[in-house]
């Protein structure tokens, strides 16, 4: 285990502790942290705290806002698009069928997320796919702007995390013991009521584990409102960004950058804890 | 009555799948687009593919790519198997135990942790510690993200291995090296290239990080495919963006084909 701690714990424990460090000093003239002289003085003065309490003031509020919705709305799509989706090929499909099906869910796995991001813009931009198609069929008479949209931030996510929905939601369908259903029919329960009892239910690992793997990279994401949100449609991770390689507060963006860690390990832990609880699978 | 069900249920998935691919397909039907203008279709052409070639900055960065990904599996790989060679140990006592749980959290930090966030607290560590920014500083940065995919893909592998296998080779006397090479490494080897792939596949792609660790002549093709992005939407990157994505699928169906052949025999 050696090899791990060096490699690990030099490059990226030890990284991250210097960054909580960074946190705690005020901005000098290039956007560096400055030395404190008198740390004493430093943490009696609050100015320790400083850049947190930075964090939660104008401009930031609407940001923070912004991400968590746009991770939660992104949350119910691939919910709602990916569940009939992980259904259709546990418990519908032909058997020789599944194995092809899951693969063309995982190859977009593979494939280098920027290219697919960046293969959007093609699609929403003003003279786009999009644009050209609502404009053929006369539903619209003039291009409509989607690109540098906190729409089109929220079609890239949905589109990039798809597959971590799908996945989990096959595994715990997969797993499904059918004869439930069968025994559910018997007793006379129809098949809206069969779903929302037993299906519904009995799948609740695969819903919860697929929405934790969907909004925890949400609330992260960098690359998708980098490339298709433009500069009204900031994330978190855009701020975090603009703040270290613009070189303008390196201190202050090391405290958001802590605040979203810290948020993403808090919700990790809690999940990890409530799945052990109640005797889920988390694969971990 | 049930069949309606499914046949709207195959209907959505079609949507979905449709969805899932069709950008890519957009992508590489204009990558042969005769016009400049993205959107509108004026004829085939293999024009980009050519310009492609000859952008030397392009080509320089994609070698760049090339040696970092190569570098990096090799060192994930075998430091991220001996972590869970390390992890997947039998002993009992209560620090061991411990060590093996501290360990498990590490190796699952750069998986739960913001890309962004790590990226931040590697390039403030490679200032304070006046690392020069350039394709070691990539190398090292890759290495520390993708260790762990191989550490938790091999380990899920050995939690599987039946360990009366390494009692009776021992019982046929075999040494300890002859046990680990000849009964457990051939078990584990379809995982290890599982994982050796991933790390190439991420760190090939990968644009967050890289673009903060890079030096300005250390760039590779996803920082370069993203600032071209950014200054319009040009058919070179349609072009570039092809070549990546049908490389990539290749490795993937070549490797599925070598593991599924392995574990047939």
């Amino acid at each position: 285990m050696l090899p791990t701690w060096l490699v690990l714990g030099g490059l990226y424990l030890l990284p991250l502790l210097i960054l909580a460090a960074v946190s705690l000093h005020q901005a000098d003239d290039f956007g560096n942290a400055a030395s404190v002289e008198n740390w004493g003085q430093h943490i009696r003065s609050g100015e320790v705290a400083a850049n947190y309490e930075k964090s939660v003031r104008p401009p930031f509020p609407p940001i923070h806002v912004r991400s968590f919705v746009l991770a939660l709305v992104t949350t119910a799509a691939c919910l709602l698009l990916g569940y009939p989706v992980a259904y259709y090929i546990a418990l519908i499909a032909a058997p020789a069928r599944k194995n092809l099906l899951l693969a063309l869910v995982v190859i977009p796995f593979w494939t280098c997320f920027l290219v697919r991001i960046a293969a959007w813009r093609l699609i929403l931009q003003d003279q786009g796919l999009l644009n050209t198609l609502l404009l053929k069929m006369h539903l619209i008479t003039e291009p409509r702007q989607l690109l540098d949209t906190p729409l089109a931030v929220l079609i890239g996510l949905v589109y990039g995390e798809l597959p971590y929905m799908i996945l989990p939601l096959y595994a715990s369908l997969e797993k499904l013991d059918r004869s439930l259903l069968e025994a559910a029919a018997d007793l006379g329960a129809r098949p809206a009521a069969r779903f929302l009892r037993v299906t519904l239910p009995l799948t609740l690992p695969g819903i919860v584990a697929g929405s934790v793997l969907v909004f925890i990279p949400g609330l992260g994401q960098f690359i998708v409102s980098d490339i298709l949100g433009g500069s009204h449609s900031m994330m978190i991770g855009n701020v975090v960004n603009d703040l270290f390689s613009g070189g303008k507060d390196k201190p202050l963006g090391a405290a958001i950058a802590l605040e979203l860690t810290i948020a993403v390990l808090t919700m990790l832990i809690a999940w990890a804890w409530y799945a052990r609880r109640r005797g889920w699978e988390i694969g971990l | 009555m049930k069949s309606a069900r499914s046949t709207l249920l195959a209907l959505h998935a079609l949507v979905v799948y449709a969805i899932l691919y069709g950008p890519i397909l957009v992508l590489m039907v204009f990558s042969f687009n005769k016009s400049r203008q993205a959107a509108v279709w004026t004829g085939f052409s293999f024009d980009w593919y050519v310009q492609l070639a000859q952008d030397a900055e392009l080509v320089h960065d994609a070698w760049h790519s090339l040696i970092v990904a190569l570098v990096a599996t090799a060192a994930s790989t075998a430091i991220g198997t001996m972590a869970a060679l390390g992890l997947a140990g039998n002993g009992r006592e209560l620090s061991a135990r411990a060590a093996r749980s501290t360990t498990t959290a590490l190796v699952y930090l750069p998986i739960v942790i913001p890309e962004i966030v790590m990226a931040a607290a590697l390039l403030t560590f490679f200032s304070i510690t006046r690392w020069h920014l350039s394709l070691v500083t990539v190398m090292a940065a890759h290495i520390s993200f993708t260790v762990s995919y191989v550490a938790i893909i091999v380990r899920a592998r050995l939690i599987g291995f039946d360990a009366s296998l390494e009692e009776a080779a021992m019982d046929l006397g075999a040494n300890r090296v002859q046990m680990f090479f000849r009964v457990k490494l051939p078990i584990i080897t379809p995982a290890i290239i599982a994982g050796a792939l991933l790390v190439f596949t991420v760190s090939i792609d990968d644009y967050v990080v890289t673009s903060f660790v890079a030096g300005t002549d250390s760039t590779t093709l996803p920082v370069k495919i993203a600032s071209m992005v950014k200054t319009g939407v040009t058919p070179e990157i349609n072009a570039v963006s092809t070549v990546l994505l049908v490389c990539t699928i290749i490795l993937v169906v070549v490797s599925q084909k070598l593991m599924t052949g392995r574990n047939a025999e």
